[in-house]
């Protein structure tokens, strides 16, 4: 019944184990095929396990060493031909696997796609329907809010102008078509049209080189620390950097400023938020006063809050409690080389139940601890928030891909002299595959654009 | 007492542009069908622009002409001129538009209706509806005539509760002083329709022996004889222009000046007016940065005096209209005829539709043109023939007709009217369409002739000629496959003088004419074209070629668009015994009722999630169903 091939990250994030991309429909084999070096794919026996290398087509280098399964429809989860690459783990290398088998033509499948399919060819009993129809539910919905909270700010400002510049033009295009004979604007011409396709293509291209260097894959748990002053919530910060790998380094031309937000622990992503305002000032609720730090606290997926084992608790230790009463959060009692001040038992109360781990930062005690604490925090919850964090990111990628090949069909067709209303088919499709990126495709908006943008009447 | 005044398969209601196609389509199909009109002398009258077509709804025309519909064929006879537009521009945007003959229009549709002999054409207004056990079964006159009717299609324009209004005026009218309909509407509502308020406006109409028109500019139109209709075979070569003027800061200083008393800026309007069809005060309002806007000036007709002042629309007192007018280069001393005004009328919210335009409250009763919503003669045609089709259809116990939206115009129209509603007048533009490179006006033939062939709407004369047209096409197209074009010193030398690039190595004629820059007429020479094929096989050929590559990435969209099409949602599913898709979803389910998941991915407000819980609970095949 499904035609095309879809692809997902299947394993959820861990350093050390193995992580899976999966592949599901009637390419899975082909287009795993056409990037692997090692046995034939196409000859190879049913459910059975083949070592190789994922080639990277665009430099024919390595990208991965891999063991690969390959499953032939129809005894197979789906029940449809099913590949699953074997990577190591981490975040960077599957990622990059995704993306590879993503560049051959496989889709990235919706959330919840694979057990759908399963359930659509019989493969599951009629009685899980229900069950089946809350997990999609439940995973779009984490998908959707996840995709959005990833989307830095910037990005989402710059990708709404591209669009509005693009709306522009195709109004104006249209605007020449529906009414040929309105004389307020100029005829659109080829020029105009290259020029602004040319600009956006810039832009795209630049976001892509960006994208590349991790700034957009921020994959990861976005963390918090907060505390008052001299608590050592930048020593905590160093500490995380440097006991352990910061993920990007992997990814040649990041900047040592960039690296120090990324960081591994014991598998799990996190993303420290903020870091330069904990880092050179005092505490980010002075800084950027408290309903601003509320609302980056709200944004946040982990706080980390530091408390001084060496002062007694202050009443704005109680705000900030208070502040982070419904997120996840470890307690931090840091500096247990000097004289205890801290009520430990009023914390507790305060804590209600959250990990609390006592550290001495300064004697790396305690490290082993919180690195245990994040880590179960992690993995004891919904472990689809981090899968689900990074995917949404490959997809912004995949879809800022299709963009700029559908802005360079329109450039092609501006080149072969083609009517602009042919050439704006792409551009249209740019704008509408740019508006999938920030979940914007109201196909109205250009009716609207119309209308404000031209005084047009009978 | 009412009287039994008889019995039809087909009751229209109405007989302007909707009406008319409505009533023919039902009677050419074979059902025995009666049309009730308040006046007879206003047949498919044009109560605002004298003009018929243009960017998209110029090809709904020639759909419509393809499933054997009449408007393209009165407007070909009646025309004042016809122009073919975005001529510059590519194929998918062309489109014609004719200034009518308002007075020969009406006199030429009546004809036709008259002489059908399926139709009775009576003059009379309908009160309200028979309708027992929720099933509509006749209608009920003013004059107490009870008609009973298999189907009844309402198409009532904007008379529904019309008011007319200029400045502090306001009176219950139809548009042009006629009979508003008033109890009609009482009763949809009485029954439990959701009707809304809309409105629109018309400029003034001056004489014409009052304009100076040597202080204008002409507007002629085409040379070369063009046609809606594909069987008209006879054109009119003795056109008249229209002119071209502009408002200027005088006129725009009036118009401030007095928007206290322009009914719209009062606040005494309430109905919703459309944003593509602006009065001329909301113009000045909305751009003020303007200095001028363009006016044109259409005669009404060949036999009558009265100029439509398009550009004009107004619902400021007749004596601001007076100054306004006298405002504007070469209308100085023009006199007014005939004032503008704005009229607000009762529309049925169109998600009370299926697809078929059969309302869902109420089988059996269609609806159909700008009661539902729409604004535009053509709109109005083009939901006419599709009601008249699918009333009939019912009838005679065939299959609906529903349209999609890579089809045809007609059906991206009707998908949006029932499938998102509207918030205004609803009008077609090019950028409604999707696939608007597959809906091209050359190619309106080839996707409607064989659907009206088998509704019995096209003659078998005319469709062999259709079938012989593409039989053509095909084998040109193959030909020119075969046909190997050597870069000789004479190929190249032409290439030159027509402004092409010599070519280099031997290639296909098929492959040559995909340049840009050379066209089927222009290789003609050096291809062997076959003098005998028509322009319209060689158009085709041409188009079919030159943008093949764009043509199959539409079709490749379509495909994908038609596989959610094909799965088909049960008409009588209970949403609410469906768990997880969203409350806001699951409203607008229980509304629009979609009949696919396509269709149900097109309502706003409707997300990808709840498409899945959907498509799932639908396979899982116990699917529960509304009590009847």
């Amino acid at each position: 019944m499904e035609t095309d091939t879809i692809t997902a990250i299947s394993t959820p994030i861990g350093e050390g184990a193995i992580a899976i991309v999966r592949l599901s429909g009637p390419e899975a084999i082909s287009i795993t095929a056409n990037v692997f070096k090692g046995k034939n794919l196409f000859d190879v026996p049913s459910h059975t396990i083949h070592y190789g290398k994922i080639m990277d087509p665009e430099t024919n280098e390595i990208a991965e060493e891999v063991m690969i399964s390959v499953m032939r429809a129809p005894k197979t989860f789906t029940r449809e031909d099913v590949v699953e690459i074997n990577c190591h783990g981490g975040m960077v290398a599957v990622n990059r696997v995704l993306e590879i088998i993503l560049s051959k033509g496989a889709r990235l499948a919706e959330p919840g796609e694979f057990t759908k399919r399963a359930f659509l060819h019989g493969r599951i009993d009629l009685s899980q329907a229900e069950a089946v129809m809350d997990l999609i539910r439940a995973k779009t919905d984490k998908a959707m809010s996840v995709a959005l909270k990833q989307m830095d700010g910037r990005l989402s400002a710059l990708i709404r102008r591209l669009r509005q510049d693009l709306l522009e033009t195709v109004a104006h295009v249209e605007v020449n078509i529906d009414y040929p004979e309105y004389d307020d604007v100029e005829e659109m011409s080829h020029d105009m049209m290259r020029t602004k396709t040319k600009e956006v293509h810039q832009e795209i291209v630049e976001l892509l080189q960006v994208a590349k260097q991790g700034k957009i894959l921020r994959e990861g748990l976005a963390t918090a620390i907060i505390g008052r002053p001299n608590v050592g919530k930048s020593s905590l910060m160093n500490t995380l950097v440097q006991e352990n790998k910061a993920i990007v380094t992997e990814i040649p031309g990041t900047t040592r400023d960039i690296i120090e937000e990324y960081v591994s622990v014991r598998g799990v992503p996190l993303r420290l938020v903020d870091t330069a305002g904990i880092r050179e000032t005092e505490d980010i609720v002075e800084k950027i006063g408290v309903e601003r730090s509320r609302q980056v606290l709200k944004e946040s997926d982990l706080i980390l809050f530091v408390l001084n084992y060496n002062e007694v608790l202050s009443d704005e230790d109680d705000k900030l409690f208070q502040a982070i009463q419904d997120l996840d959060y470890i307690v931090i009692i840091n500096k247990t080389d000097l004289e205890q001040k801290l009520n430990l038992a009023r914390v507790e109360e305060l804590a209600a139940g959250k990990p609390i781990v006592t550290t001495s930062l300064i004697k790396e005690e305690g490290i082993n601890e919180l690195e245990e604490a994040i880590a179960k925090i992690f993995f004891a919850g919904d472990i689809d928030t981090g899968d689900l964090t990074y995917v949404s990111n490959v997809r912004h990628i995949q879809l800022l891909r299709q963009a700029k090949q559908a802005l360079e069909d329109a450039m092609e067709g501006l080149e072969l002299g083609l009517p602009l209303d042919i050439v704006q088919i792409d551009v249209t499709r740019t704008w509408e595959l740019l508006g999938e990126i920030i979940g914007d495709t109201a196909s109205d908006s250009l009716i609207d654009q119309l209308f404000s943008q031209f005084c047009l009447g009978k | 007492m009412t009287y039994d005044a008889g019995h039809y398969d087909v009751v229209v209601v109405g007989a302007g542009h909707a009406g008319v196609e409505a009533g023919l389509a039902a009677a050419k199909m074979g059902a025995k069908t009666l049309m009730l009109t308040l006046n007879l002398d206003m047949i498919a009258f044009m109560p605002c622009n004298p003009s018929i077509g243009g960017p998209a709804k110029g090809i709904v025309v020639r759909e419509i002409d393809a499933l054997g519909g009449v408007m393209g064929k009165v407007i070909d006879k009646t025309h004042i001129q016809m122009r073919l537009l975005n001529t510059g521009k590519g194929p998918a945007v062309q489109a014609l538009r004719a200034q009518a003959d308002k007075p020969l229009y009406i006199k030429e549709m009546k004809k036709i209706i008259e002489n059908e002999k399926n139709i009775t054409l009576r003059q009379g207004m309908v009160d309200r509806l028979i309708v027992e056990d929720g099933v509509c079964k006749g209608v009920i006159t003013e004059t107490n005539a009870a008609y009973s009717a298999k189907t009844v299609i309402i198409t009532t324009g904007t008379f529904m509760r019309g008011k007319v209004l200029m400045g502090d005026l306001e009176y219950e009218s139809g548009p042009n002083n006629q009979r508003p309909t008033i109890k009609l509407s009482e009763n949809l509502e009485e029954l439990g329709f959701e009707i809304t308020r809309f409105k629109t406006g018309t400029p003034p109409r001056v004489n014409s022996h009052t304009i100076d028109y040597s202080k204008t500019e002409i507007q002629p139109g085409d040379e070369d004889p063009r046609s809606f209709s594909y069987e008209t075979t006879e054109y009119i070569t003795d056109q008249i222009p229209c002119w071209l003027t502009y408002t200027n800061e005088f006129t725009h200083q009036i118009i401030n000046e007095n928007l206290s008393l322009s009914a719209m800026y009062s606040g005494m309007k309430r109905g919703t007016g459309p944003r593509y069809c602006p009065s001329i005060e909301d113009k000045i309002v909305r751009f003020n940065d303007k200095p001028r806007h363009q006016i044109f000036l259409e005669p009404e007709g060949r036999d009558t005096e009265e100029v439509y002042v398009q550009g004009l629309s107004t619902s400021l007192p007749e004596s601001i209209q007076h100054s306004i007018v006298r405002s504007v280069e070469g209308l100085e001393n023009a006199e007014i005829m005939r004032a503008g005004y704005a009229i607000e009328y009762d529309a049925i919210v169109p998600t009370q539709l299926w697809p078929t335009l059969e309302t869902k409250k109420i089988p059996g009763l269609f609806t159909a043109g700008q009661i539902n919503g729409t604004s535009g003669y053509e709109e109005a045609a083009a939901q006419g023939i599709m009601a008249g089709i699918n009333a009939a259809a019912k009838v005679l116990g065939k299959d609906p007709v529903i349209l999609d939206r890579s089809q045809a115009y007609i059906g991206v129209l009707i998908d949006d009217l029932v499938t998102k509603g509207t918030n205004e007048p609803y009008r077609l533009l090019t950028s409604r369409a999707e696939y608007r490179l597959l809906l091209r006006h050359d190619n309106a033939d080839l996707r409607m002739t064989e659907l009206g062939y088998k509704l019995g709407l096209i003659s078998e004369e005319r469709y062999a000629a259709f079938t012989e047209k593409y039989r053509l096409v095909e084998e040109e197209k193959k030909r020119l496959q075969k046909l190997v074009i050597k870069p000789s010193t004479e190929v190249n030398a032409f290439l030159e003088t027509a402004g092409a690039s010599p070519m280099k190595e031997a290639v296909k004629a098929y492959d040559l004419l995909k340049r840009p820059e050379l066209s089927y007429d222009l290789l003609a020479p050096i291809i062997d074209a076959d003098p005998s094929l028509s322009h319209e096989v060689t158009e085709q050929v041409g188009i079919q070629i030159k943008y093949e590559g764009y043509i199959k990435k539409a079709n490749d969209q379509v495909a994908r668009m038609l596989k959610m099409e094909e799965k088909k949602i049960p008409e009588d599913i209970d949403y609410d015994a469906i768990s997880g898709i969203a409350t806001e979803a699951k409203e607008k389910l229980k509304t629009v009722r979609p009949l696919s998941i396509g269709q149900a991915s097109r309502i706003s407000g409707v997300n990808p999630a709840d498409i899945s819980i959907l498509v799932v609970y639908i396979e899982q095949g116990n699917i529960s169903r509304l009590a009847n």
